[in-house]
């Protein structure tokens, strides 16, 4: 059974203007969007700042209203259930954010923080909860001595790893990791996807991993959703996606993704123009301001995602269009930027 | 550490319980360290103190304690200082120190009492508000907005001249005027803290909206109120004694310091000890409030140098 | 006054290489903190020659933008204390200057442009304004001249140089767009050294993009020198001519870099790149063992050695010198110069005099 299903899922937020300012913006922070995710899979949501994906995540997790779409956890629609079922459902999602120090209460200890999901919704004992706690930390990789301090004391990795503690303490079917690596170094971000990576092997976890790296994504996502601006732009296995990106988004996010190799400089490309507010997102095709291919018929209408091979891709170009064309159409480049 | 035998000695119980807290046992100590670099706040802690032991042992410090209760000794009227009255004695013939040693009770009764009702109203509703936003939040603000719209003394004033002077009525009617002041200043905090994501992921583990507010909002707010507090109490003091002052709150022959300096205003150049010795307790104990509100800010506020 | 010099990593001078415009040789600096005295810097060599890239990668508290600071005499004293070393600008050692004549240096010789650039912009000024005063600090001339060097100065980072861009407020303006505001202020007078403390962190990959972008044509058009601080390796590889790799407080390697990421040599560096998830599942993904050390206890000999799988007795008690192992490429390693079968000194201790002479110079 698939394990969450997203289908046409629309978020707008209303910003309040006051009683005298005329009418209310209205921003669209996600324009439906559909996915699904099995079981012990990670799907991947990629995209810049302001391109939704977060907000696709706080919409699973119900901390945020959907506008219209539906999102169905476990073969039921969640929108459509009440307070107590809703939350009792929602045990098997849970969420590990991007900040570790601000996603743990400071003035918690570590038991409090890893105990509250088991003290909210269970009736374990204080030994109970003790052992289950411990039990938790350890497959963390942390111990008896960090039990009774408080977040302040620990580096950031250290308290990702409670932060992922406490959201395993449900034994939850699902996690929303966003941007959980994001705040982190390179080595504590090494540490912290090798345990992500061994906890999900081990406890047949599904991720719905948030990211703007495409590295990271590429290292640990199956499937991956490529988001512009509240909308998909072309999602399906990420092998294929990294591979062969069929629309330009996706090709001038890979281009513009640093590579640590410094031979292969020649491929940075550069992006022209900034991303627009979702306030007003542009008609048609909202990629189409930026789009270095763009066709009359992008400004007037929004292409349907359709299909293709595996992947759905949103956008008007022919399906073998030659996109690393973008390559050469870069103007008023330097001319020894590759070397 | 996770023991679960029976038979543990209360000695490693006690230290299982400093492991388990260790975390606030160092706070704790850190705080204090921190609290009393600040040598006027000892000073002003020291003052505290001494107050509230006078207050609680008036009977056995005043050196006339009938007096300090209100007796009248009429052969001893307008004496100024001298040895047997260190601070003279009033229109009534009352030892002075004995009536400001028993005068002590009242203002520290008023301004605890008065602040815990306060902050036991106002810091839940002022959470409540803010965490929860739209209607709610508009309506206690609103409230809020027309209790502090009237000036408070004035506002005091009328409520003790409805109900009839009294140190009780003095202390509703304080109460009445002062709150919005903390449900506006934890509703604050409550908005900003609405949006961390460590509430976000309470409210996902499915903890009740009502505990998140309780475990997660309102202590991370203490901070501030706790300040504000001490800040205040200097305030109601103040106000106390200043509605004892125009006779709306302590009735003669209690003695309280604002009825006290009421009493001496008639005599203020020629026996100026009735009044101002009052006057000088209120200033001092008031003062000293301020100093521990300024170090526990040294203490509680993260913005300041740390 | 003396300065110590390990020439051991130094080019030698011939005609075919690029002048050297900043050098910064075994700089110490501590800070002192609530908990105890932090050994911010120690020992750190650094070299950038004109017109170059130099890119200054590290994890976090690797002392990287602390060097940078160091550099423009920015950090406080006297909590911050420079205990030995020296920054060489064009043969000036910069560390034995007055407080005045640094100012003078700060936006005309060398700018710094830093990582949130909305906190860099004053937000109750125009931009045009702010870029114009800077301007106006540091030459002289009339208003007219100023105004025409700011309106170049908005053009050379890719800004439309007109009256409408000049009156904006630092508010109106998107993340990318405010970091070439700062870009553009801190070029304004000419500066031939730019230090750029993680400029694109802020900011989306795509916008990201254009900033390296904007940074390789200052480099190629103006000829703009820079030190480029960041984390994150894959900016560096991307924009950088050379770099230099640090950890707790040292540099570890400097060299081309091609060379460094390609053929590390100091354990540290092979470690780092192999943390890197490109390309990479992240069930091969390698970690490195231990944890940042505390700076405050730091671990004696190389502050690597706990965590090194290369580890030999002499790293727990010496610290390495910087020796060279390759053209213009240098590592600090004990393993690393066995392995290139170069003989290495262990790093001296600072004289004593040396400590004098900076607090005399150093002090306004």
């Amino acid at each position: 059974m698939t394990l969450l299903q997203v289908d046409g899922l629309s978020v707008h937020f209303r910003i309040r203007r006051g009683l005298l300012k005329g009418s209310d913006d209205v921003v669209h922070a996600v324009d439906d969007v559909s996915f699904t995710l099995e079981p012990g899979e990670t799907l991947a949501l990629v995209g810049e700042s302001g391109c939704g994906k977060s907000t696709v995540a706080r919409a699973v997790l119900q901390l945020v209203r959907p506008t219209s779409g539906s999102v169905s956890f476990m073969g039921r629609d969640v929108a459509g259930m009440k307070g107590g079922a809703r939350r009792r459902m929602l045990r098997d999602a849970q969420v590990v954010f991007q900040d570790p120090y601000s996603s743990l209460n400071p003035r918690m200890t570590v038991h409090s923080l890893v105990s509250e999901p088991l003290r909210a919704n269970t009736k374990l004992g204080a030994q109970e909860l003790e052992d289950r706690v411990l039990s938790l930390l350890e497959m963390v990789g942390l111990g008896t001595q960090h039990l009774w301090r408080r977040p302040h004391e620990f580096s950031g990795g250290q308290c990702q790893r409670i932060a992922i503690a406490r959201a395993l303490a449900l034994d939850p079917k699902l996690v929303v990791l966003d941007e959980p690596t994001s705040a982190l170094d390179v080595s504590v971000q090494a540490r912290i996807l090798v345990l992500l990576d061994e906890l999900q092997r081990r406890l047949g976890l599904a991720y719905l991993f948030i990211a703007h790296d495409l590295a990271v994504v590429q290292s640990m996502a199956k499937s991956i959703a490529v988001m512009y601006l509240g909308q998909v732009a072309e999602q399906g296995p990420a092998a294929e996606v990294f591979s062969e990106p069929r629309h330009p988004y996706t090709v001038a996010l890979l281009n513009s993704s640093p590579s640590p190799d410094p031979e292969a400089r020649a491929t940075m490309r550069v992006l022209e123009g900034d991303v627009p507010s979702a306030v007003r997102p542009p008609a048609g095709c909202r990629f189409h301001p930026r789009c270095p291919f763009r066709m009359p018929i992008c400004e007037r209408e929004y292409p349907a995602p359709h299909g293709v091979g595996s992947r759905m891709v949103a956008c008007h170009l022919p399906d073998d269009f030659d996109l690393t064309q973008l390559g050469s159409a870069r103007a008023g480049e330097v001319a020894d930027v590759a070397h | 550490m996770a023991t679960s035998s029976a038979s543990m000695t209360t000695n490693s119980r006690w230290s299982d319980w400093r492991v388990r807290h260790q975390a606030s046992l160092d706070e704790t100590r850190y705080n204090t360290r921190v609290f009393f670099k600040d040598k006027l706040a000892v000073v002003g802690l020291v003052i505290i103190l001494l107050t509230i032991i006078m207050a609680v042992f008036a009977p056995y410090i005043a050196p006339y304690p009938a007096q300090g209760q209100g007796e009248s000794n009429l052969h001893a009227r307008f004496e100024a200082p001298n040895a047997q009255h260190w601070m003279g004695t009033d229109n009534q013939g009352r030892d002075i120190l004995s009536r400001i040693i028993y005068g002590a009770r009242i203002p520290l009764i008023i301004s605890f009492t008065v602040t815990a009702v306060i902050v036991i109203i106002g810091v839940p509703l002022g959470g409540i508000a803010g965490y929860y936003g739209g209607r709610i939040d508009e309506v206690v603000m609103r409230i809020t907005d027309v209790f502090l719209a009237f000036p408070s003394l004035i506002l005091a004033i009328t409520f003790v001249a409805f109900l009839g002077p009294s140190i009780r009525n003095v202390m509703i009617a304080i109460v009445v005027s002062w709150w919005p002041w903390y449900t506006r200043l934890v509703r604050g905090v409550a908005v900003s803290l609405r949006e961390r994501p460590y509430v976000e992921a309470a409210r996902t583990m499915g903890v009740h909206n009502l505990l998140v507010i309780w475990r997660h909002i309102l202590p991370n707010a203490l901070g501030p109120v706790i300040v504000q507090m001490t800040l205040d109490i200097g305030t109601v003091i103040l106000a106390a004694a200043a509605l004892s002052f125009i006779g709306l709150g302590a009735q003669p022959p209690t003695a309280e310091w604002g009825l006290m300096i009421s009493e001496g205003k008639d005599y203020i150049l020629q026996q100026w000890w009735i009044g101002t010795f009052a006057g000088l307790a209120i200033f001092i104990l008031v003062l000293a409030f301020n100093f521990v509100g300024d170090g526990l800010r040294d203490v509680l506020d993260p913005r300041s140098k740390r | 006054m003396s300065s110590a010099t390990p020439s051991t990593h130094l080019p030698a001078c011939d005609a075919g290489a690029p002048a050297e415009l900043l050098a910064v040789h075994d700089l110490r600096l501590q800070f002192r903190s609530m908990r105890g005295l932090v050994k911010a810097l120690d020992g750190v060599d650094l070299t950038l020659h004109d017109g170059e890239i130099l890119g200054l990668v590290g994890e976090s508290g690797c002392g990287k933008t602390i060097t940078g600071l160091a550099i423009l005499g920015l950090l406080q004293r006297p909590q911050a204390e420079i205990t030995s070393g020296a920054i060489m600008y064009r043969g000036d050692d910069l560390l034995t200057k007055s407080d005045a004549q640094m100012q003078k240096l700060r936006g005309r010789d060398i700018s710094m442009v830093f990582q949130d650039p909305l906190a860099s912009l004053n937000p109750v000024f125009a931009v045009g304004k702010q870029i114009e005063d800077v301007i106006r600090l540091h030459t002289r001339g009339s208003r007219r001249e100023a105004r025409e060097a700011t309106y170049r100065a908005l053009a050379s980072v890719g800004l439309p140089a007109d009256k409408d861009t000049f009156k904006r407020y630092p508010h109106q303006f998107s993340g990318g767009m405010r970091q070439r505001v700062c870009m553009a202020m801190a070029l304004a007078c000419g500066s031939p050294l730019l230090i750029a403390d993680e400029p694109t962190t802020a900011l989306d990959v795509t916008i990201q993009a254009q900033i390296l972008n904007l940074l390789l044509k200052l480099r190629g058009e103006l000829g703009v020198a820079q030190i480029l601080i960041t984390h994150n390796v894959g900016v560096a590889a991307q924009t950088c001519d050379r770099i230099a790799v640090m950890y707790a407080g040292s540099v570890v390697e400097e060299g081309p870099v091609g060379d460094v990421l390609n053929r590390p040599h100091h354990p540290y560096t092979i470690a780092l790149y192999e943390c890197l998830p490109h390309g990479r599942t992240a069930t091969d993904l390698q970690t490195i063992p231990g944890t940042v050390p505390d700076l405050i206890d730091p671990p004696a000999g190389c502050r690597f050695h706990p965590r090194c799988t290369r580890v030999m007795e002499r790293c727990s008690t010496e610290k390495p010198q910087p020796v060279s192992v390759a053209e213009r490429h240098s590592v600090s390693c004990f393993w690393a110069a066995e392995k290139a079968g170069i003989q290495i000194d262990a790093r001296r201790a600072p004289q004593a005099d040396e400590g004098a002479s900076h607090e005399d110079g150093a002090s306004a």
